[in-house]
């Protein structure tokens, strides 16, 4: 039985896509020394995830923050040991999300405040699962647009991804798995409104709150 | 009160401790190894704390951190007592770490340092299982080497906060087949519980079945196909895993 809600964890990876690796530049060095050989993971939890139209309050002082695009994989069944083969049949659909960061440069330590405040995954509902490499996602922040990018340019595929990561763990329905981030995206300001939109998927939007 | 959850006779159920058995709600009394044993909660978000104790941080050749070094685990690590963890034929250092785990029970944001204790629900008992062969430096400690299945047994009891009232000053101990290979107290924790709650719900909602992994005192050590690992912190329970090679893992039954 395939499921068609996300109700589980959801996942990111980072350093997927060919622009973010040449800008976060050099990872030989300390404290990387070496590019990562696995998928690098973090976790959203369940408070960061909201529907469209959703404020976004910024935790502390926090005055601006990272809106990175991305398209995440919905799981229709529990999925372990996938092959790049068979990976995509456990999908059941996608989401487009929009995945909030406080600004930080460096991918040496887990960001669980930068990226885990509450409301920080704005998502939308299930759509249907269409191959991504030849979907735009575009950002607007107050009706301007800050942002294009085309996910084509993907160090793991979508099936690679699930295969590679759920070699090491078990994704359940209702789990997601987010396909990765821009390396610094586009900054929104507190007050600002935000749109994500992508041919397909349609669109996504929401503000970002002023301070409380 | 000590709380539990275990599997038997087809259900879920959520038990109490008997004189060191397992009662139903019903009053039935079961003896280990009539039942399963499930994590004491089912979870929500995990929490697990790194170098979160002075001596463990300067084991692993770190300073100790000036914030409370959080992770996140997913709930596919969790496992219950009892269980068996795989160790994959490829690891070469594979080494448990003694928690006290804190489980919350009350909604709680921006929670004062002075108000934290209140929205805790009680403690349990995590081996926080790591494979140092994956550690990689991109959020680490990454995914692969902490949010593996079945590698954070958790359990088995859920002690009720009131019955722990000194959770700052208990003892932790590690025992490989019997053997004690690692002692700490929770009084060497770098970050407390209070502070933890303070940081976390400053930023996030915590929520109950919310679970925080404190961190682990020094005295790591390798662990191998077979060996019956014994994670205790003291006045709250003894948690019991056996590590299992690849071959055990994926055999069919």
């Amino acid at each position: 039985m395939i499921k068609q809600q996300v109700s589980g964890t959801v996942y990111g990876v980072i350093l997927n896509d060919a622009a973010s690796l040449q800008k976060i530049g050099s990872l030989e060095e300390a404290p990387y020394k070496g590019a990562p050989k696995a998928p690098a993971l973090y976790i959203k939890p369940a408070g960061t995830r909201v529907a469209c139209g959703a404020t976004v309050h910024l935790p502390g002082e926090a005055k601006s923050v990272e809106v990175a695009a991305t398209v995440g994989l919905v799981l229709g069944r529990a999925a372990a040991r996938l092959t790049p083969e068979n990976a995509l049949d456990a999908v059941a659909g996608l989401v487009l999300a929009a995945d909030l960061s406080l600004p930080h440069a460096s991918y040496y330590r887990p960001a669980i405040r930068e990226k885990c405040f509450d409301g920080s995954l704005p998502l939308t509902s299930v759509k249907p699962l269409v191959d991504i490499a030849g979907l735009t996602l575009s950002t607007e922040i107050d009706g301007k647009v800050v942002d294009t990018r085309t996910l084509n340019d993907l160090l793991r595929s979508p099936a690679q991804l699930l295969a590679d990561v759920s070699e090491w763990m078990t994704l359940n329905a209702g789990d997601v798995l987010l396909v990765g981030v821009r390396y610094q995206a586009p900054q929104a300001a507190a007050g600002s409104a935000v749109r994500l939109s992508a041919e397909g998927l349609g669109s996504l939007q929401f503000s970002i709150g002023a301070q409380a | 009160m000590k709380h539990g959850r275990i599997s038997y006779n087809g259900a879920v159920h959520l038990v109490s401790e008997d004189s060191g058995r397992v009662r139903l709600a019903d009053g039935r009394l079961l003896n280990e190894g009539e039942f399963q044993w499930l994590p004491p909660v089912e979870v929500g978000t995990v929490f697990a704390l790194g170098l979160n104790y002075a001596d463990h941080a300067k084991e692993l050749a770190f300073k100790a951190p000036e914030v409370p070094l959080v992770f996140l685990k997913g709930p596919n690590t969790i496992t219950g007592h009892q269980a068996m963890t795989r160790r994959p034929a490829d690891a070469t250092y594979m080494h448990y770490e003694c928690e006290l785990a804190v489980v919350i029970g009350k909604t709680g944001k921006n929670v004062a340092k002075a108000d934290a204790m209140g929205i805790v629900a009680g403690y349990t008992v995590a081996n926080d299982y790591a494979i140092r062969d994956y550690l990689e430096n991109y959020y680490r400690p990454n995914l692969r080497v902490k949010n593996r299945d079945a590698c954070t047994p958790l359990g088995p009891w859920l002690v009720d906060a009131a019955d722990v009232p000194n959770p700052m000053a208990l003892k932790l101990t590690t025992r490989i087949n019997g053997k004690t290979t690692q002692q700490g107290t929770t009084a060497d924790m770098i970050f407390d519980i209070p502070t933890l709650i303070e940081y976390l719900s400053s930023f996030m909602t915590l929520n109950p079945g919310d679970v925080i992994l404190t961190g682990t005192p020094e005295g790591l050590a390798d662990v191998k196909p077979g060996d019956v690992i014994e994670t205790e912190v003291e006045n709250v329970c003894c948690l019991v895993n056996t590590i299992v090679d690849d071959q055990t893992w994926f055999a069919t039954v």
